[in-house]
């Protein structure tokens, strides 16, 4: 054991491709599972969160006409800057979730597999989800697979890593940009995944994570015009049936969650991909 | 009205069609009264009553579902899929066999002119129920898993600018999915509904597959607010699809929304004029503009704006205006009071906000409900009639510099259903089309329409696809 002080991380949001606090001034506690102080988070605002859909409607040209291939690097970039800090992941997840060392890295690796195998479905989606159309007429028709937008996550409670990186990474591959809530109470690994993403190829703005409650901030989200989807995943119950409620005023695409959180270690397939990408259908005339 | 050409009437016989008194609801294969209040259609071009048609209230909404659920569970789901598909292309052939009968009777009871509905509406509801009819034993291959299974019982709301058409876009695909269903078609356009349910007896289809029941919003309500229905699909107003998208929150029920539209119809400076002013009547004016993908709003490279204006007017100037039963009318009735009155409350505030408009010379007729084309230019992007879905023959022009204005003010709207681009140069047609926001493009044409090819909006203007394999996904759970 060195005697040498450790030097302590301010954790922050990660907001349009930098590091601010809380415009709010904000922060919380967190704890591990066994009610030990870790750190103070950034606790985020309904401002924080209006900043975040700026950045993320600023990115998604950007990372919506990126070719699927660079898309697909790029993921896989992502992947490949969190093997190398998969110690401190495992460790965030450990304390969080109160995962045995052995458990946690398995999630975390089990979170880097996810980003490599959605790394590799952004250049599939148009050939699997679209189609040429052979309407009865003297026309080229073809539809093709298009991201929804700007869409905004609410991360899985419980799983803070695996769970997170499920629901964002299928947002991604598609093409959207997102604004996420973290788990409230075990919101680090989100933090350290922003760190990540930041040295990762992912432009400024794609991906926005913010700490704090789902709860207070959903309802902005569910209700903002420049939100174009909402994923439910970490809202309880009856804030998710007031957030889709509330979501249907400006006609989002709602993916709903179940009651209970679903194992993360599931293969996805294609659920969490469909419900952010949109159908264009184009006619063009066959002739001389 | 005054016209370059002269013609003689052509009318379109109606001895064809047999409209009977009043009409009931079709439940488990049987018609009966129901017990609401019956409502009185009327043939918008004449204000003449067809017929008393039967409304279901909350009771009889529920025998209906009741009836879908016990045709689902004992008969339709557990059919052989290939004899599902055997029933849908016998209406198919029914549809076709009786497509006069249908083009007549949707004309008369919508006010549409009876050549769009004898070749395009009735064509393409036979097409399409032809065409999901081949899916039924073929959805392992539809992309949604190995086994993928129905929902149960559908629960459908359609609106009135294509009956029959907007029957068949929803019927079709749930039946050939395994689902049974409860339609409800709009209040104003029952009678081809009706007529399609006589149709489903001739086909033997089981009782209970499919249930009609007619009525106003109350009854719409019951249908999408049933606790037993599985999935809830709803083409018609923005505003009703977020009523119906709030009923079903917090519930397991599924749901796709087809709703309102403002679609941009770009016009570029190297587009063949002539074929481009085609397009535009076609866009706008087809189906008196009842359409929710209506290319309302003409965006115009200013180089060839006067160009285009002219030969608008032009063109405008030979269109017929009148009984839509006459095989050369080219705009008929529009198909409500109440629509009338909305066309004309949005045509005064382009009046009151500055915008110029323009209508050709000519008499309407005395009775019914009509409403000239009418083209506005010098709108500004800001102006409700910019802005607001008119559903009427109502077009405004703005104007742009570069590819990229024309993207962003197609763009600058809540709806995303559908747009159309002018121009002879593929790379640009390609650029633009993949920068719109919108579910649809037509590129040097425009309301093209086919059950192949998936429909549906982008942002405002509803989620979920109809047509093409895609749309299949909404009436099925799959393995993933």
């Amino acid at each position: 054991m060195s005697d040498r002080l450790a030097v302590r991380k301010t954790c922050k949001l990660y907001l349009g491709g930098a590091f601010p606090r809380s415009e709010s001034g904000r922060t919380y506690q967190v704890h591990d599972a066994k009610g030990h102080f870790l750190a103070n988070a950034a606790w985020a605002s309904r401002k924080d969160a209006r900043d975040a859909v700026v950045a993320a409607r600023s990115a998604f040209g950007t990372w919506s006409g990126a070719t699927a291939y660079n898309r697909g690097q790029v993921l896989y970039r992502v992947a490949e800057v969190m093997e190398g800090r998969a110690a401190q992941f495992a460790e965030e997840v450990a304390a969080g979730e109160g995962l045995s060392t052995a458990k946690a890295r398995a999630a975390v690796d089990a979170a880097i597999d996810r980003w490599v195998w959605y790394a590799g479905w952004t250049d599939k989606l148009a050939a699997v989800l679209g189609s040429t159309n052979p309407v009865a007429g003297s026309y080229f028709g073809f539809s093709m697979p298009e991201p929804t937008g700007v869409v905004a996550v609410l991360a899985p409670q419980r799983s803070s890593l695996l769970g997170l990186v499920s629901v964002l990474a299928p947002v991604l591959a598609g093409g959207n940009t997102a604004v996420v809530v973290s788990s409230k109470d075990r919101p680090l690994p989100a933090i350290t995944l922003g760190e990540v993403l930041a040295t990762s190829d992912v432009p400024g703005g794609v991906v926005n994570l913010l700490t704090g409650d789902a709860a207070e901030i959903g309802p902005w989200l569910a209700e903002h015009a420049d939100v174009d989807a909402i994923d439910l995943a970490g809202a309880p119950t009856q804030l998710a049936m007031e957030l889709e409620r509330s979501a249907a005023g400006t006609i989002k695409r709602v993916l709903r969650a179940g009651p209970e959180e679903p194992d993360w270690a599931g293969d996805p397939g294609l659920s969490r991909l469909r419900p952010f990408l949109e159908t264009k259908s184009v006619w063009h005339p066959i002739g001389l | 009205m005054t016209s370059l050409f002269e013609y003689a009437p052509a009318p379109e016989s109606r001895s064809i069609v047999d409209i009977r008194p009043s009409y009931g609801l079709f439940i488990d294969g049987e018609f009966d009264e129901g017990t609401g209040t019956p409502l009185k259609t009327v043939n918008p071009a004449t204000e003449e009553v067809l017929a008393e048609v039967a409304t279901g209230s909350t009771e009889d909404v529920d025998r209906a579902v009741r009836a879908a659920r016990r045709a689902f569970t004992r008969v339709w789901g557990p059919m052989r899929p290939a004899d599902r598909g055997k029933y849908l292309f016998r209406i198919a052939r029914l549809l076709q066999e009786r497509a006069r009968e249908f083009a007549v009777l949707e004309t008369l009871d919508n006010g549409k002119p009876i050549r769009e509905s004898r070749d395009v509406d009735v064509p393409l509801a036979a097409a399409h129920f032809f065409y999901h009819a081949g899916w039924a034993d073929k959805l392992e291959h539809a992309g949604l898993g190995p086994a993928p299974r129905p929902l149960g019982v559908a629960g459908q709301v359609i609106p009135w600018n294509f009956p029959l058409l907007m029957l068949a876009w929803k019927v079709a695909p749930a039946l050939a999915t395994g689902n049974t269903v409860v339609l409800k078609p709009a209040e104003t356009t029952p009678l081809t509904a009706l007529l399609f349910a006589e149709v489903c007896r001739q086909a033997d289809l089981p009782a209970g597959v499919v249930n009609i029941v007619t009525g106003a919003g109350e009854t719409g309500r019951a249908v999408v607010s049933h606790p037993d229905v599985d999935k809830v699909a709803f083409t018609g107003s923005t505003e009703v699809g977020r009523s119906i998208a709030r009923a079903v929150a917090g519930t397991d029920k599924r749901l796709t929304l087809e709703l309102g539209g403002k679609a941009a119809n770009i016009v570029f400076d190297d587009a063949p004029i002539d074929q481009a002013v085609e397009g535009i009547v076609r866009g706008i004016f087809f189906n008196q503009g009842h359409v929710c993908c209506a290319g309302s709003r003409l965006l115009v490279q200013e180089s060839v704006h006067d160009e285009v204006v002219a030969a608008l007017q032009r063109r405008i100037g030979t269109l017929r205006v009148g009984d839509p039963m006459d095989k050369n009318t080219d705009l008929g009735a529009i198909n409500s009071a109440e629509q009338l009155a909305r066309i004309r409350e949005l045509v005064a505030a382009g009046d009151d906000e500055g915008a110029r408009r323009w209508q050709p010379e000519g008499e309407l007729p005395d009775r019914g409900y009509w409403f000239k084309p009418t083209v506005f230019t010098d709108v500004s992007p800001a102006q409700r009639i910019a802005r607001d879905e008119v559903f009427g023959p109502v077009l405004s022009v703005m104007t742009f510099r570069t590819p990229d204005e024309a993207v962003a003010k197609a763009n600058n709207t809540t709806y995303g259903l559908s747009a159309g681009i002018w121009s002879e140069k593929g790379s640009r047609i390609l650029s633009v089309t993949s920068k719109l926001r919108a579910g649809v493009v037509w590129a040097n044409t425009f309301n093209e329409f086919d059950p192949t090819s998936p429909f549906g909006g982008y942002k405002q203007s509803g989620y979920g696809r109809e047509g093409g394999r895609q749309g299949l996904a909404a009436y099925l759970k799959g393995d993933d």
